[in-house]
């Protein structure tokens, strides 16, 4: 692995922007703006073949102009058929790293992929590390870095993304900005001519600031190679991938039964379980999984109970459970008898713990603490909160509010949501468990207090119990896997 | 690519544990009829032959023979199908075993992650019904338990009409035996182990056909 190549990358002390435009549309203004407008407190040079100021850096014509052994970065949006000697003159300043969002490589027929065959000798030969080309950029929030010619600068935390669609990149992102949970080091793999989606992985796996690592895939050149290298990186950190064409290359013709059973979708799902990778079907659920990864404990084992304030959104996500590797655990005897000391006769007395209406003030916090807390529950999925503050919401927006005693309830019932999320939270931590928290107002009306006190603690409000059981059975199916050593 | 024989397949995987009944490879009607002598009735006569692939649609397989006689008739009759192009045949004289639930097992070489092992719900709907788990070879013991684990008919794995449940650790032994076989023998460059019977909740290879490169 070139570390220093990496660390120029993420870690860069100074960026160049090659190619800046005055245009606000062309990616030689945008890139400039997103690394200014995002915060990077290194130094910031532009060149371009009009000299002057953009966006108050001054632009200059040639590398000459620029000083020596201070840039780590450049952020390439020239025409392919000038980077070479560009390539050269960064090299020649003391640049280590370079990101291509230049077009014109080996997307472009058999004239770009000579090029692309180029660019990769050179980068040897250079000792450089050019990631790209055809690629939207790379952001790094230990850096305050966001070199890249789309939006948006997510927030920062431990998730660490690399994609083969520098779109995804971007939805991933977006999904950080909506639910709070944050990205260390994201980075589009382009054509990956000289960088591949493994090298990033890898430098993912060593790098202190990334906790789970965020993959899209659709082509895998070397498969045994894929193989071999995620499955060292799976054993360090979670790998959470989703893969684009999962359904393309259906069955071969074989003369064998199981030739004609082996589809490359079966046989890459094979490769995920074997390797350790977890692998979601879907970009949300992606997203979600690894969020999760990045902000729960794990499980110490698949029992499972459901705190639900009312009666249908448990039955839906009791079934979840029953449909993954999950359990739906009975409820201990002594947790009966202690919640029974706590709630009026009508709750469920079972597992959902429906409390069908029965709270008063304190009764969320405790029977959180007192389920989470019990020795043969390995995770909660908690239901219904925010309930209140929907209402409350509807009051504050009417024609009645403050009289009537509206501000006093509706003060009262944000409160308490937002007291209800934090004590999810404050369990989870306690006794080092997940507590996964699901309402659609996470999505419908993410203001509400409660999912607002989920975001502010730090984790995902997930916007459906199906969705939060699917992230908790990646969760297990992972623990699993280490506990049982497959891929060994 | 060449198909082995079914005894010449048998013989290839057999030294990587993969369980076989015990099954006589004779010439002649007698000696057919001896060995089903030794083995128990009923039997299972079968012509094979180095190009013979496909016994099952040339009715080149009589199942639940009970006795000498019906033996030797069977044994004659299936000397008597084989045809020039077969080369030279023999018969395979194996006990007739019953288990309700059949397995497959095999190996297939993918084009982009080399040479993968497969678990999977046998039986003439196995196509069809695709409940099957692959693996990249070579497969570790946990891996191979962990390919039970991914099939979705379950059920089939438990106690299942009368007839105890799979014996699991067998079942791992036949994957990490496939594997094992593709590992030291490079040649093979695909097998089917079809059916894999349970009986009396132990997998037993009842037919398998090798590929060799």
């Amino acid at each position: 692995m070139n570390a220093e190549g990496f660390r120029a990358l993420f870690e860069p002390r100074a960026v160049l922007v090659a190619g800046v435009s005055t245009h606000p549309g062309k990616f030689g203004f945008v890139s400039l703006h997103n690394i200014l407008a995002s915060g990077y407190a290194g130094g910031v040079y532009g060149t371009s073949r009009e000299v002057g100021e953009v966006l108050g850096i001054p632009i200059v014509a040639s590398l000459d102009d620029l000083p020596d052994g201070v840039i780590d970065l450049v952020f390439v949006c020239t025409p392919a058929a000038a980077n070479a000697e560009l390539l050269r003159a960064c090299a020649g300043k003391g640049i280590r790293a370079a990101f291509l969002a230049s077009a014109g490589y080996g997307e472009a027929g058999e004239e770009g992929e000579a090029l692309q065959a180029e660019l990769v000798a050179l980068a040897e030969d250079l000792g450089m590390l050019v990631a790209g080309p055809n690629g939207q950029g790379v952001v790094s929030t230990p850096a305050q870095l966001c070199a890249q010619i789309v939006a948006p600068y997510p927030p920062a935390g431990g998730i660490a993304i690399a994609s083969q669609s520098g779109n995804f990149i971007s939805s991933f992102m977006n999904y950080a900005v909506q639910t709070g949970v944050g990205v260390s080091r994201a980075v589009s793999a382009g054509n990956a001519a000289q960088v591949s989606i493994p090298d990033y992985l890898e430098f993912f796996a060593s790098d202190p600031v990334t906790t789970v690592i965020l993959a899209y895939v659709e082509g895998v050149p070397d498969g045994r190679a894929f193989y071999e290298r995620t499955r060292a990186v799976a054993a360090v950190k979670p790998v959470v991938l989703v893969k684009g064409g999962a359904t393309a290359g259906g069955q071969r013709a074989a003369a064998s039964h199981t030739g004609s059973l082996a589809s490359d979708d079966r046989v890459f799902d094979g490769m995920c379980r074997q390797a350790g990778i977890t692998r979601a079907a879907t970009i949300e659920e992606a997203f979600e999984v690894a969020a999760t990864f990045a902000t729960q404990p794990l499980p110490r084992g698949n029992r499972v109970v459901v705190l639900t304030t009312a009666g249908g959104w448990g039955v839906v996500a009791a079934d979840a459970i029953t449909r993954s590797s999950l359990i739906l655990t009975p409820l201990p005897e002594d947790l009966r008898a202690a919640l029974d000391g706590r709630l009026p006769p009508r709750w469920s007395r079972n597992n959902p713990v429906d409390l069908a209406g029965a709270e008063t003030r304190d009764t969320i916090p405790e029977v959180i603490d007192l389920i989470v807390g019990h020795p043969e529950v390995d995770a909660v999925v908690y239901l219904g909160l925010g309930i209140q503050s929907n209402q409350a919401a509807l009051m504050r927006s009417g024609p009645f509010y403050p009289d009537h005693g509206l501000e006093r309830i509706v003060s009262y019932h944000e409160r308490q949501d937002a007291r209800f999320a934090q004590a999810a939270a404050d369990a989870s931590q306690r006794y080092a468990k997940p507590v996964l928290t699901a309402t659609e107002l996470a999505v419908t009306h993410p203001d509400n207090a409660g999912p607002a006190a989920v975001r502010a603690s730090g984790r995902i409000c997930y916007p459906t119990a199906n969705r939060a059981v699917t992230a908790l059975d990646h969760l297990w199916r992972h623990v699993r896997h280490r506990q049982h050593g497959t891929g060994a | 690519m060449p198909t082995l024989s079914e005894a010449d397949s048998k013989t290839r995987l057999a030294a990587y544990g993969i369980p076989f009944p015990d099954e006589r490879r004779v010439t002649t009607a007698t000696e057919a009829a001896a060995a089903a002598a030794t083995l128990g009735y009923p039997v299972v006569l079968k012509l094979g032959g180095d190009t013979i692939a496909h016994k099952t649609e040339r009715g080149l397989v009589r199942l639940r023979l009970g006795d000498a006689a019906a033996v030797e008739e069977a044994a004659t009759s299936l000397l008597a199908a084989a045809t020039p192009a077969d080369g030279a045949v023999h018969l395979l004289v194996a006990p007739m075993l019953s288990g309700q639930r059949e397995l497959i097992a095999g190996l297939h070489h993918d084009t982009q992650f080399g040479m993968t092992v497969m678990l999977g719900v046998g039986g003439i709907l196995a196509e069809a019904v695709a409940d099957v788990a692959f693996r990249l070879v070579p497969v570790s013991r946990g891996d191979a338990a962990s390919m039970i684990d991914d099939l979705a008919t379950q059920k089939l794995f438990g106690p299942f009409r009368g007839e105890p449940a799979v014996d699991r650790e067998a079942l791992v032994d036949v994957i990490v035996g496939l594997s094992a076989a593709a590992v030291a023998d490079p040649a093979i460059v695909a097998a089917d182990v079809n059916p894999l019977i349970v009986v009396d909740g132990q997998p037993v290879a009842v037919d398998a056909l090798v590929e060799v490169a």
